[in-house]
């Protein structure tokens, strides 16, 4: 996994897909991942961005994302909404 | 054999259909959404897609606001159930199924609801200033039966909103959807209801609803959604508020081959071809002595969807119907679930044999069709 990576949390997987879709179309570093046990008790998927944050909410507007966290390697540190 | 019974399911199915469903019962299998591996993903992504793709199809962007179901009737009772309450009031017509007419009565008993139905022509056509009178302050929703599967008769909605104003605008659209261009915005309704299973190809077990944003219904079903797993209460954010429990994966695999089929071939292409057929049909049923058609002439004449309601003078339709059957044609007999239809058209209770081909049948058919009629009109 690379480093400072961001872990993107959604209410539901259609909401993950309509993100994926539009991060393929972008061409964006990305995969689907379970949702980290210790971010979320959810059993759904996340989306692992590993190119960083830039640019999350110009990418997604309109997509009601639950969560997102930046991840150095070792430790996930919640980002400002 | 001679199938001709495509307004109750279309039959047989692209081979888009089947490829779509075996692909995902052979190969993927999962439960959407439910899971983090690839193949619960994947179900999830054939979901996604046909969700996205109907919309799509359908006029509209909110893909979340598309909710599958099992079949059209689902469709409706989750409009109806989900929407009003006591004391409310809806107008309809005198031409919707029993899928309208059903869980309206149940409402109107269970819950103290009241409706007005619109007396439509003999035609089975709807005048928009009829429904004026009808409305009143408390009307809630307004329920039209977007093309009839008694006699074909679609209804023209253009200047519907000068009539009932902001009132909820509820489409059965059933009958029209793959058969005819449906456009949300274009027909200025609210919720959308229908099947898979009729003109947009998919095997039985399928039906979807749209519902307009700002528009709340009250759940049929809670349950499991594979989101908000940490808590009991049920989700509010879409599509999962309206979907639970395990869905029709396969089935919505194949709606999904009905549409790329549909792409493929044109809905415009299919229009033509549909009508072409209803033109043939028309054209033979009307050459043979004591058949009476219903509908299909005068006003409103091009407005008609390929179904087509007739009786042969005299005779029983199951009789009819039985001799049809004999030689191998199958059409169907009887009320089609829409008693309040054949009182509009004047042929309740015996009713009438109704003949819808589809897509896939030959003008040769239709001919063996008219001449099988020919023959037993003679007896």
């Amino acid at each position: 996994m690379p480093k400072n990576s961001v872990f993107l949390l959604f209410y539901t997987i259609h909401d993950v897909l309509r993100a994926e879709k539009i991060l393929k179309e972008r061409g964006a570093a990305y995969e689907l991942v379970p949702v980290p046990r210790n971010l979320s008790s959810d059993c759904g998927m996340a989306i692992r961005l590993d190119d960083g944050p830039k640019d999350i909410g110009q990418h997604l507007s309109g997509i009601e994302i639950a969560g997102s966290f930046s991840f150095d390697g070792a430790n996930y540190k919640r980002l400002d909404p | 054999m001679i199938y001709l019974d495509n307004a109750a399911t279309s039959f047989p199915k692209p081979a888009e259909t089947l490829d779509y469903l075996t692909n995902f019962v052979t190969n993927v299998g999962g439960n959407p959404g439910r899971s983090g591996h690839t193949l619960s993903l994947e179900a999830a992504r054939i979901i996604f897609d046909a969700r996205e793709r109907l919309t799509a199809f359908i006029g509209m962007r909110e893909s979340e606001r598309l909710i599958f179901t099992q079949n059209g009737t689902e469709s409706l009772n989750m409009a109806l159930l989900g929407l009003l309450k006591e004391n409310d009031h809806v107008v309809t017509t005198t031409m919707e199924h029993n899928s309208v007419m059903r869980p309206l009565e149940f409402l109107r008993s269970s819950r103290g609801i009241s409706y007005t139905a619109v007396a439509c022509s003999k035609e089975g056509f709807l005048d928009l200033d009829d429904l004026r009178p009808a409305m009143k302050g408390n009307t809630r929703a307004v329920i039209i039966n977007h093309g009839s599967n008694v006699t074909g008769a679609v209804q023209s909605l253009e200047g519907i909103r000068e009539v009932v104003g902001d009132t909820l605008v509820i489409l059965d659209a059933c009958q029209t959807m793959g058969s005819l261009p449906v456009d949300v915005e274009e027909l200025k309704a609210d919720i959308l209801c229908f099947s898979g299973h009729k003109s947009l190809f998919s095997v039985q077990g399928v039906g979807a609803l749209y519902v307009r944003p700002g528009i709340s219904l009250t759940p049929l079903k809670f349950g499991g959604t594979g989101s908000k797993s940490e808590s009991v209460e049920h989700p509010l954010f879409l599509p999962d508020r309206y979907e639970c429990g395990t869905p029709n994966t396969p089935g919505i695999a194949s709606l999904l081959g009905g549409l790329t089929f549909i792409a493929r071939e044109g809905l415009s292409v299919i229009v033509e071809r549909k009508q072409a057929l209803r033109r043939r049909l028309l054209e033979g049923l009307r050459s043979v002595d004591g058949v009476i058609v219903y509908g299909h002439e005068g006003k409103g004449a091009r407005a008609y969807l390929p179904i087509v309601a007739f009786n042969i003078e005299g005779r029983l339709p199951s009789e009819v119907g039985y001799e049809l059957n004999k030689r191998s044609i199958f059409v169907r007999v009887g009320l089609h679930c829409s008693p309040v239809a054949h009182q509009t058209i004047g042929t309740f209770p015996k009713g009438t044999l109704r003949v819808s081909p589809g897509y896939f049948t030959g003008e040769d058919d239709l001919k063996t069709f008219v001449e099988a009629v020919r023959e037993i009109a003679k007896k």
